[in-house]
Parts: C-alpha cells; structure tokens; sequence
C-alpha cells in the first residue's frame, strides 16, 4: 500500500492561492454555464412553440445538435475550431488586464457548457411548460392577456416547480463537467492535481483530494437545492420533495432528470 | 339584499357591477353577431352554419346534447378557437381575424388580446391561478392588461369579493377554496375587466349538488343587472328564470331558439322534444 497520507492532506488542506484560484475557476465556470444554460433553454424552448416554422426549426436543431454530440467535442470546436475558421484568435491566454483566471481557455469552456447546458434546459423548460395546465393559458388570454403576458405571470411560475429541481441536478452534473476544461489549459481543480502528480509522481493523493472539494460543492449544492425546492413546494405535499440523504444518494429516486455526469 | 338558494348561506349582494363602476355600455345594439359559422376540427364537421345574436343586456342559454358543438361555439366567441368560415362580430369588431377581399386573415395575437378584454370567460373547471390567492387572481388582468393602479384594482377586487359573499377568503389559494367559491372567484375575475359580455360554458357542472345554487345566485344576479351574457348550462330552471332566449344545438346545427316560454311548452322541433325529455 503506497498511500501517502502526508501528501494528501498537504494537498487537500494547504490553503494556497493556486488551490484557491482552482476552486474559484471551477465554481465561476459552472455558475456561468448553468446561468447560459438556463437562458438559452428558455429562449430554446419559446422558440420550439413559435408559430414560425423557420424560428421553431432552429430550436429543433440546436437541441438536436448539442444534445447529440459530445460535449468535450464542442469544446475543442470552439477552442480550437473558431480560431482556425475565422483567423484570429478570440481565446487568448489572457485578455487584456482581466485577471488571469478569466483567460481564453476558460472564456471557450463556460460558453461551450453553456451553450451545451441551454440544449438540456430547453427540454426541461419545455416539460416544465407542457406539464402545465392548457386551461390555465386560455383563462389567461380570455382576461386578455398577449402571449407573452400568459407566458410570463401564469404558465412559467406554474412551470418553475416542475422544472427547478431537474435544473438543480444538472448544476449538479456541471460542477463536475467543468472538469473538462482541464484538456484545454484551464486551471480549474483537475488540471491542478494533474499538475501536481506530474511533479510528485504520486496520481492517488491529491485526485482523492479533488474528490473532497467536488464533494463539499455538491453536497452544498444539495442543500441549498432542497432548500429551494422545498419553498417552491410550500402548499403542497411535501413527500414530494426528497430529503438531504435521498437526494445525495439517488435512493427511492427516479432516474428522470439525472443525465449523470460528463456526457 | 341577500339571496338565500338551495338552502346555502352564501350571500350574494346586489351591485356586482356597481363592484367595478358598471360596465361601459355597448356601442352597439348587437354585442353578438354571429354569422355562417362553419368551424372543422380537422375532419370533424363541429359547426355547421351557425348563426346567433346577442343584443345588449339580453341572456341566452344554450343548450344540447353532449359533442353538439356548444363549448366550440362559445370558443370561437372570443377566439379560443379558430373558424374556417363566417363572420362573429362582438360590439362591432370581427373576432379573431381581418377580413381581407372576403378571405378571413387571422389577426395578430395583440389585437385578438384586445378584443378578449370586452369579453368575460368562465370555465367548466374554473381555472383559477393555483399559484395566486383568490384577490390575486382578479387583480391580475386589471393590473397587467388594463394597467389599473395597483390599490386602485384591490379596492375593486375586494368589492367583487364581497359581493360574491366572498369578502373573508381574499387571501386563500384556490386549493383551499370549495369548487363553489373557485367558481365565484372566477365569475369576480372575469367581471374585473369589466367586459361588455359574459361567456359561461357549463359553469356548474363540474360542482358538487349542494354548490350548484351559489353559483347560479351570482348569475342570476348579474343577469338582473343587465349584462350580456351567454351560457351554455343544463340548468333547466336557470333557462327557465332568466333566460330571454334559448338556443337549442345538435350536431354543430342550431336546431330551434325562442322564448323560454315556447321552448319548454311547446318546442317545435322532434330532437329538441326528445333532448328535453331526457334532460327535465
Ligand atoms: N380540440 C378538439 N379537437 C378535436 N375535436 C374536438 C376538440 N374539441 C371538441 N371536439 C369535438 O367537437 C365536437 C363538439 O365538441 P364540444 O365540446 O363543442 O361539444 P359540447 O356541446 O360542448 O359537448 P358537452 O356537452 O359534452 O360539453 C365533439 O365531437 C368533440 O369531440
Ligand atoms: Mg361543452
């Protein structure tokens, strides 16, 4: 047994700006992705019930596309392809006096997981939309209500309980995809213990110690997540909403909304 | 004055429309004017030449079998749904769509919004906003459609309230309210945009026996003060009080209309003598 407990508390517990700056990274990226997520899926989903064949086409294949192919092949398409196409670099290592952390690399990823993310929101907002009630939109517009009204004060407050928790699970899924800017530079928690082992030859100690910091965000997460749900749920039964441990486990849990982890 | 019904203690107060400073009066005559109608629902023929008038302050019931074509008719009223051909005037304005050489054009989606403010809505299942208490719900449209200041659609929404006998529930979510109160919550909701006509689609069939009487109370009561109104019901009694007209449907055709009077004495019509055998 080579395990080397020194070192993996050394690694985990040795308060240093490049940890820091590694947990920061990885926390922005999956805030800002999720945020690009949720907004492209909104816009995703109004647009897949426009009326215009042209508008609702797009939708279609956006979702299509980003749901069907790989996400880490996105990220090279984007970190790698624009440039080539359009011959000048827009991911420079730094830009201009930006903080270094803000670098292109991290630019490329959070858009490409944003982007990504929007195409899985989408069918989650959409489900939201649909599970509510047509009669609900028809008293709406029989008050006189404009589409865009109904949408906004009836059926999507109504939709939120159906799509929040969904939409917590895959923040969930995006603390842990961030993982993959690491192929592309970003020092984000991955890539440090890659740098790390490179030096020390020694892989076991601090992914183990990543795993702690991926943990302690989860596990926050969950709780915040449960905390939410539970005040969307206020009025209503409250078996519905599961538990902390349920919920950090998958027990007594469907599979629905769970795409589990990097796809 | 209060109106005791079926034995409920629900009172209902005179002045529903004094609740919201009365409604505008008509500009014309004719608040309805429905003409040929012909709607399919792809290869289900649903109304055959339809045609039915409203005049101003004038009640019709509507009545027929169940599949005739009622709740469609209603719908296209305020362009819930969409007519293949004909024309449905309201207070003047044709429904729905422009007529453009003849053809029918559907209208934009703001000015069919528009139109749907003069015309009240309320439904078999009541849809009320479950996510908005019961003053909520009527201040809603008031505040979002019509840009009412905010204290100045309480203060009509809680009239309305206490003029359905409902003035002790304006905090309650619809799911804490008896279908009875949800559906005269949703009669006060649709009174807030002090529409120039009331579209009722079998507004208490989907209530318990012992709550069909405060509902009907409301509209008797609104019919009393003079609002346009047409109702699709299988209240026989309701049609027989109120009603200044009665429609009799089957199978997307207007079979017979008349008084009451002629209608339950003496109906000329052999499907409508046999409907009204099965129904009274
Ligand atoms: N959205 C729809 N799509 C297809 N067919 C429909 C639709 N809505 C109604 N129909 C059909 O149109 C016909 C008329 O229906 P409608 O609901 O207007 O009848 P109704 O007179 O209101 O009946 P009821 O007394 O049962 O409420 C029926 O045959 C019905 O099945
Ligand atoms: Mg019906």
């Amino acid at each position: 047994m080579k395990f080397d407990p020194a070192e993996f508390l050394n690694f985990t517990f040795t308060w240093r700006d490049v940890l820091i700056g590694a947990i920061i990274t990885t926390l922005l990226m999956a805030v800002v992705a999720q945020i690009i997520g949720v907004l492209l899926g909104l816009i995703a989903a109004l647009a897949g019930r426009s009326r215009n064949p042209l508008v609702k086409a797009i939708s279609v294949i956006y979702v299509w596309f980003f749901r069907g192919t790989p996400v880490l092949v996105q990220i090279y398409l984007l970190y790698f392809g624009l440039p080539y196409l359009l011959g000048i670099d827009p991911f420079p290592k730094q830009y201009g006096s930006l903080p270094e952390l803000i670098g292109g690399g991290f630019v490329a990823v959070t858009l490409a997981l944003g982007v990504n993310e929007g195409a899985y929101m989408s069918e989650i907002i959409r489900a939201g939309i649909l599970s509510v009630d047509s009669g609900q939109a028809e008293a709406a517009k029989s008050l006189g209500m404009t589409p865009r009204k109904t949408m906004q004060r009836i059926v999507l407050p109504q939709a939120l309980r159906v799509i929040v928790p969904p939409l917590g699970n895959e923040f969930n899924n995006m603390i842990k995809t961030t993982s993959l800017a690491s192929v592309v530079g970003v020092t984000e928690l991955v890539l440090l213990a890659q740098n790390r082992y490179g030096a020390t030859f020694q892989p076991f100690e601090p992914l183990l110690g990543i795993c702690v910091f991926y943990l302690a965000m989860t596990t926050i997460w969950g709780v915040i997540q449960g905390r939410i749900e539970r005040r969307l749920g206020a009025g209503t039964r409250s078996e519905d909403v599961p538990g902390f441990w349920s919920r950090m486990t998958g027990a007594g849990r469907g599979r629905q909304g769970d795409t589990g982890g990097v796809r | 004055m209060t109106g005791h019904v079926h034995g409920t203690d629900v009172d209902v107060s005179r002045d529903l429309l004094g609740a919201i400073g009365g409604v505008p009066t008509p500009p014309t005559d004719m608040v309805v004017d429905a003409t040929n109608v012909e709607k399919w629902f792809g290869k289900l023929h649903v109304l055959r030449d339809v045609s039915l008038t409203v005049k101003r302050q004038e009640v019709v019931v509507v009545l027929g079998p169940s599949g005739s074509g009622k709740t469609t008719f209603i719908r296209c009223v305020n362009h819930l749904e969409k007519i293949q051909s004909g024309r449905i005037f309201v207070n003047g304005h044709l429904i729905g769509y422009r007529d453009v050489n003849g053809k029918l054009v559907e209208d934009k989606e703001a000015n069919i919004a528009r139109q749907r403010q003069e015309i009240g809505m309320v439904f078999q299942r009541f849809n009320l906003f479950p996510h908005k208490t019961a003053l909520e719900n009527i201040i809603e449209a008031p505040i979002q459609v019509r840009g009412t200041p905010k204290d100045e659609a309480i203060e009509m929404g809680r009239a309305l309230l206490t003029r359905v006998g409902l003035a002790a529930k304006e905090g309650s979510y619809p799911s804490q309210l008896s279908g009875g109160q949800q559906q005269r919550v949703a009669i006060a909701r649709a009174l807030a945009m002090k529409p120039a006509l009331m579209l009722f689609d079998e507004p208490t069939s989907a209530l318990d026996p012992e709550m069909i009487g405060e509902v009907l109370e409301v509209m008797k009561e609104l019919a009393r003060e003079g609002m346009t109104m047409i109702v699709v019901t299988h209240e026989m009694g309701f049609a027989k009080e109120v009603a200044d007209r009665v429609v009799m449907m089957d199978d997307g055709v207007v079979v017979e209309e008349g008084t009451p009077e002629h209608f339950f004495s003496n109906p000329t019509h052999e499907r409508t003598k046999s409907f009204l055998s099965k129904i009274l």
